[in-house]
């Protein structure tokens, strides 16, 4: 058992400056950083305002930097942390903050509803049900695991540092458009809505989403790059378009 | 409220990150720097590049040349007489080109030499930002065109390698001919692991099962590109240590020992 101290952002509302507020608890083994903060609220700060829901990695609601890391309080661990020094614990960047550690993702869910749709086939059997190969949807189902918390989009530069929210629909999104437009039954196009409004390009591949990633999904080289590449077949590419062309 | 005005713009280097965050991108700057200042000289000395069967992968392939691994032979008449010459000039755009274009090298030198970002999580120096957008690097969706060249070069390099056992004696193993071998290992490696190459493949289907030749290509391409970051820095560093090797024997400063 230790004394360890923390550094907690406190904010009220998204007008407010907000700063660290100091707080000091008692650190058992076992704990992870989101019990610390449930234990600071209880004992120095009962309005703290945090959100959580599954403890178990799963729901992804518990999402703050912790020491500068973007990271699932519920999967941190104090004992990986440093407690010789102040622990700092602050909301995610990328989103404006409703109240100390609790942002306002909704730009997510509104950004979600620009991508195009899942659009199948035709049925492929009278009773209106299609075939599909495990080999075809191996691909895909990387991409389901993930859990929403928008660690990725906190970490990405451009939503984080530059603010591109309005050209720029982040890798959690670009995650979703790939399970959808790497589906085997879809047949939508979305290529250009990737490149005009949804703002690929963007993208630099720093590869911070991948990292970040606590259900491991290679955000980058199997979601990110693959769909820059369709775009550059499509868009940039003459000699492709041209084989296009004449294969049809 | 605008998302944008209820966002904080950090300033450079600002984090809360405690661990040696700098230490990456400072490693990456020291890297690629060290490759190119040696790779340019090296371009420009001319000389040097060949040692018996052994021909440095800077100069590879010789289109014209003063050696005898000049597939044209001698320095071609139209070239301007107030440039200098060297082989690698006419080469050395390809696999510098395929490099810089790589996805790879794009993420660590957007960091290492442009600081945006410096390092995940840690604040930017500047305020704007296109990225690869519109121009100038909206080109770099030219990547796959220099894969084109590099899948030849790996041919080329391929035919230098086993040209590297062959001695006005006959066959024979020495150090130059493993090293020249390990060379073209690690550039197949790292271009047989090329993104584009692996979108070129297969990436672009939808429904592997009906190609399941594709699916195979993709899954081969796949296996190398996990780790393209490794075969990025082993090819890159030993590329410039070939043509190291083959000048030093060349300048009669290293022996090229016989193994068999």
């Amino acid at each position: 058992m230790s004394q360890v101290e923390f550094k907690v952002w406190r904010q009220d509302g998204a007008t407010d400056e907000g700063g660290y507020q100091r707080y000091s608890t008692e650190i058992t083994e076992g704990m992870v950083v989101l019990d610390a903060v449930h234990q600071i609220q209880a004992e120095s700060a009962n309005d703290l305002a945090v959100r959580w829901n599954c403890k178990a990695g799963k729901c992804g609601s518990c999402s703050a930097e912790v020491n500068g890391k973007p990271r699932l309080m519920c999967m941190t661990r104090m004992s990986d942390i440093d407690t010789s020094r102040p622990i700092t614990i602050e909301p995610v960047r990328a989103f404006p903050v409703m109240r100390d550690l609790v942002p306002d993702v909704s730009f997510n869910f509104e950004a979600k509803k620009k991508i195009k749709k899942f659009k199948p086939r035709k049925p492929d059997s009278e009773d209106g049900t299609w075939r599909m190969q495990q080999v075809d949807v191996e691909r895909v189902q990387e991409f389901r695991k993930c859990i929403e918390c928008f660690l990725c989009q906190d970490v990405c530069h451009v939503l984080r540092d530059h603010h591109k929210h309005d050209e720029f629909i982040g890798p959690r999104l670009l995650v979703y458009t790939a399970a959808l437009d790497m589906h085997p039954l879809d047949e939508e196009n979305r290529l250009e809505d990737l490149k005009e409004d949804q703002g690929i390009g963007y993208c630099n591949i720093t590869k911070c989403c991948t990292k970040v990633c606590p259900e491991h999904i290679t955000i980058t080289d199997n979601a990110i790059i693959p769909l820059k590449e369709r775009v550059a077949s499509e868009f940039y590419d003459p000699l492709t378009r041209l084989f296009k062309v004449f294969s049809s | 409220m605008a998302l944008e005005s209820a966002l904080k713009q950090r300033s450079f280097g600002e984090t809360e990150r405690q661990d040696a965050w700098w230490l990456q991108p400072a490693a990456t700057f020291a890297g690629l720097a060290a490759f190119v200042v040696y790779s340019t000289w090296a371009a420009f000395q001319g000389e040097h590049y060949t040692f018996g069967p052994y021909l440095s992968p800077m100069y590879s392939p010789e289109l014209w040349g003063n050696s005898h691994h000049a597939l044209f032979g001698p320095p071609p008449g139209w070239w301007p007489s107030f440039l200098p010459f060297s082989p690698a000039f006419l080469i050395l755009w390809a696999p510098g080109g395929f490099r810089f274009t790589c996805y790879y090298y794009r993420g660590a030198y957007y960091k290492a030499f442009w600081a945006d970002p410096i390092q995940c999580g840690v604040g930017e120096p500047r305020k704007g930002y296109r990225g690869e957008n519109s121009l100038p690097l909206i080109l770099q969706n030219v990547h796959r065109y220099f894969l084109y060249f590099a899948l030849i070069f790996i041919v080329f390099l391929s035919y230098d390698a086993i040209a590297g056992y062959f001695f006005e004696d006959g066959f024979g193993v020495r150090v130059g001919s493993l090293v020249l071998t390990l060379n073209v290992i690690f550039l197949a490696g790292y271009t047989f692991g090329c993104h584009s190459l692996r979108h070129l493949v297969g990436g672009g289907l939808n429904v592997f099962s009906k190609n399941p030749i594709r699916k195979t290509c993709w899954d081969c391409v796949g296996a190398f590109n996990r780790k393209h970051m490794v075969w990025a820095w082993l090819s890159l560093f030993w590329v410039g240590f070939t043509d190291f090797y083959v000048r030093m024997c060349s300048m009669g400063v290293w022996t090229d020992l016989r193994i068999i």
